[in-house]
């Protein structure tokens, strides 16, 4: 490293940046109308989830969708133990492998729609819209001084934000307990402490990041954008202005020709609808979330100025080059290799997913030898080994297990307190049950070290689960 | 420092800070103001910390840490949920009172429950002498096979835990083994007969002289305790001669010496030091540890 001169802070340049609001004009549009439901859906889907029921039997819980309850994930007839966290993972890396194949297909479409940032800011600036008016009138608001007309609007907006807040974060917690009863112990004052903890949590992240910080979580905290920027290339969808058609830019009177000039005709209101606050036409930006909302916006001068719409559009960066140097552009590539890369990924992890949950265990048999005393020999000359068996049921009906012990002949098997030699057991639902199990052999059926096969079977459906044991003795010479 | 001092970035317009790293400098981009403000919340969260939960160590002449106004302490709450888990425990334990140690083996909750606890009131009590899992040391019993001085049913081995053996308490397993040499009731000669003598009565001799000679001296003195044929008596604690168990060592200067001098060890009254929930857990785990009541 070489030491240039240090540059101390100047006047010119602050050491901080004041946030410089943005307010977005509403436009309308087929973009426009898209989001709009595609809010309404999300949301629906968001508060309405925990409310669907299940039907698993009296003892089980019987919400469609529910996690961490006893450390279980429930997805409708899907129950995940915490053993068995990697479907979790699993799922994990299919939403990251999802996400990437999606924006291959289709561009930035996840910050465009689907993002919880995006949906809630635009709930928010609708909100926003309704008590405070559209973009000018907002910015006349901000600059009056603090007349009571002014001082109800902010307070009505406020309020309708945290009490917007305060029910995404209460739909969270109902995913993590049974809603209804939640929904009846949250209001009385009976929840767990830490329902209430996550409501406040959630309804002061929601109101900062939805309310007061929008576009800045987007360009400052969230990852995703930087992601973006390695999943794109030029044969990438994204909002793009065309500046083939469009430039050289400038004002256009009713009368004037549109001969010699591009299509752009300087008005902003691409820059006015962008919920970023950038300017679309400096090219692909990592602020911009790809929403869609300036395509709208242009089309709608396009339409007024009598030029064709799609000045700004879905397009690659190849084909503006192309037009731009006089060649005909091309058709979306569908299949490029990295989409066929992401679905194969996709497809196989779910195959392995799949063929896992589907041939799952329902139960479990662990066995472990004692160690100390390896063995014993009993006063009629057999030796016996002792056995602590774990019997894992995964369901929540009892199980009737019968043990079944081979390997050697004679061994003589019996489990600690239940009738002797009576290897049939029933173990509870839910839960892990022990038992003590004892083996004697003749001393001249086994040397040193012999292996026994125990196998536990499902006396209803005859499934098996096997483990290998080992049965100490001394050593004949 | 004058204007043209600055370092600008051509493309950006943007100072930098004037650190250059192998020709890649740093653009001195502005920090959101927000940014500022979290980090001015968070001293002001370090001073609410300060006043609400234990913070700063002990300054000279306080003795303690500031315990803050909400008194946390962890010790507390760890102390708390051990509170929790004993009276949790307490139902199952209560369960073992009332249960005889029968019931409790043929429960299957009970059980485990027993076994849980008997486990670990095993390993802190008795496996100092009776080593992990009961499997024995010389002059203490292996508890791991078949072969009981008093006995290995459950009721029994509840007794000898509780009351012990060969303590002052009246229900102690009690007896002694005279001291046939020391106390000059044997000969040297006789004794070493009878050692020849016992040692047959398990193969690990063959019959000779000596033996012949010491089954006479065996059938005047060890028979009312080990019985004719030396099978042992589990009331009186006298262990089987005949089988391959031996407390002490079966080599034949052990067992002349154990004839001479015995040892008669001892075991505590576990009733004095542990409570009934133990002591039953404890009869459950060491019955299950054989499983077998010889
Ligand atoms: S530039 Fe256009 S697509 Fe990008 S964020 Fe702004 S309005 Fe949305
Ligand atoms: S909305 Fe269209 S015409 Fe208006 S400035 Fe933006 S790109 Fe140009």
């Amino acid at each position: 490293m070489t030491a240039l001169k240090p540059t101390p802070p100047s006047d010119a340049q602050p050491m901080y940046k004041k946030r410089e609001p943005v307010h977005p004009k509403l436009v309308s549009g087929k973009f426009r109308s898209f989001k709009f439901a595609f809010m309404a859906l999300a949301l629906a889907v968001y508060y309405g989830l925990p409310w669907i029921r299940w039907d698993r039997g009296p003892d089980a819980p019987d919400q469609a969708i529910l996690f961490f309850a006893d450390g279980k994930f429930y997805f409708g007839p899907i129950e995940i133990w915490p053993q068995e966290v990697y479907y979790i993972t699993g799922i994990l890396i299919l939403s990251s492998l999802g996400l990437f194949l999606v924006t291959s297909l289709f561009g930035r479409v996840w910050c465009g729609y689907a993002c919880p940032q995006t949906v809630w800011t635009d709930l928010y600036i609708a909100v926003e819209r309704f008590f405070e008016g559209d973009r000018n009138k907002r910015i006349k608001l901000d600059r009056a001084p603090w007349t009571f007309n002014k001082i109800w609007r902010k307070v009505a907006k406020h309020a309708v934000w945290l009490l917007i807040a305060a029910a995404t974060g209460g739909a969270l917690v109902f995913y993590f307990h049974d809603a209804p009863s939640l929904a009846y112990n949250f209001f009385t004052g009976h929840a767990p402490t830490t329902a209430y903890v996550f409501v406040g949590i959630l309804t002061f992240t929601t109101y900062s990041l939805a309310g007061t910080m929008r576009e800045q979580v987007c360009t400052y905290l969230c990852p995703w954008p930087r992601i973006q920027a390695a999943l794109t290339d030029e044969d990438a969808l994204n909002v793009t202005y065309r500046w083939d058609r469009g430039e050289p830019r400038g004002p256009h009177k009713k009368s004037e020709t549109w001969e010699g000039r591009g299509d752009c005709v300087d008005c902003n209101a691409c820059v006015t609808a962008c919920p970023m606050g950038i300017d679309i036409r400096n090219g692909a930006q990592l602020e911009c979330i790809h929403c869609a909302l300036c395509i709208d916006a242009c089309d709608d001068i396009m339409k007024k100025v009598g030029r064709p719409t799609g000045l700004i559009a879905y397009d690659t960066d190849k084909n503006v080059e192309l037009r731009a140097a006089g060649k005909p552009a091309q058709k979306f590539r569908l299949f490029r290799p990295r989409v066929i890369i992401y679905a194969v990924l996709i497809s196989a992890i779910t195959a392995l997913m799949a063929y896992g949950l589907f041939t799952r265990s329902t139960f479990e048999l662990n066995v472990l030898k004692d160690r100390s005393p390896s063995f014993v020999q009993l006063s009629d000359g057999r030796i016996q080994n002792g056995y602590a068996i774990k019997l894992v049921n995964k369901r929540i009906d009892p199980k009737n297990i019968r043990l079944e012990v081979t390997g050697i002949e004679g061994a003589d098997v019996s489990l600690v307190g239940e009738e002797h030699g009576d290897l049939d057991v029933e173990i509870p639902g839910e839960g892990v049950t022990r038992f003590r199990m004892i083996i004697k052999i003749p001393e001249n059926a086994v040397d040193g070290n012999d292996r026994l096969r125990i196998v536990a079977i499902d006396t209803e459906t005859g499934e098996q689960d096997a483990n290998f044991i080992p049965f100490s003795s001394p050593r004949r010479n | 420092m004058s204007e043209h001092d600055k370092d600008v970035d051509a493309a950006t317009g943007v100072e930098t800070t004037g650190h250059e790293w192998d020709g890649i400098r740093e653009l001195n981009n502005p920090l959101p103001r927000w940014w500022l403000y979290i980090f001015y919340i968070t001293i002001v969260w370090a001073v609410v910390y300060w006043i609400f939960m234990p913070a700063w160590p002990a300054l000279p002449g306080m003795g303690t840490n500031t315990p803050g106004i909400r008194n946390h302490s962890d010790r507390a709450l760890v102390a708390e949920s051990i509170d929790a888990l004993r009276s949790a425990r307490a139902e199952n334990g209560a369960a073992l009172i009332e249960a005889s140690v029968e019931d409790i083996l043929a429960d299957q909750d009970l059980r485990q429950f027993a076994m849980a606890a008997g486990e670990s009131a095993f390993g802190d009590n008795c496996a100092t002498c009776h080593g992990a899992g009961g499997r024995g040391a010389p002059g203490y019993p292996t508890l791991a096979d078949d072969v009981w001085l008093w006995g290995g049913g459950l009721d029994e081995i509840q007794h000898t835990i509780t009351y012990g053996v060969r303590q002052e308490n009246m229900e102690s397993r009690f007896s002694m083994m005279p001291a046939f040499g020391r106390d000059q009731v044997l000969s040297a000669e006789e004794i070493t007969n009878v050692a020849h003598y016992v040692r047959t009565l398990s193969g690990l001799e063959e019959p000779s002289d000596a033996s012949i000679a010491g089954q006479e001296v065996f059938e005047w003195n060890c028979v009312a305790c080990h019985g004719e044929a030396g099978t042992g008596d589990q009331f009186q604690g006298a262990p089987d001669l005949t089988d391959r168990d031996w407390l002490y060592g079966s080599d034949m200067a052990t067992v002349q010496a154990t004839i001479y001098n015995p040892r008669n060890s001892a075991m505590p009254a576990w009733g004095e030091r542990l409570d009934e929930t133990t002591v039953k857990a404890l009869a459950v785990y060491v019955y299950a540890l054989s499983g077998s009541e010889g």
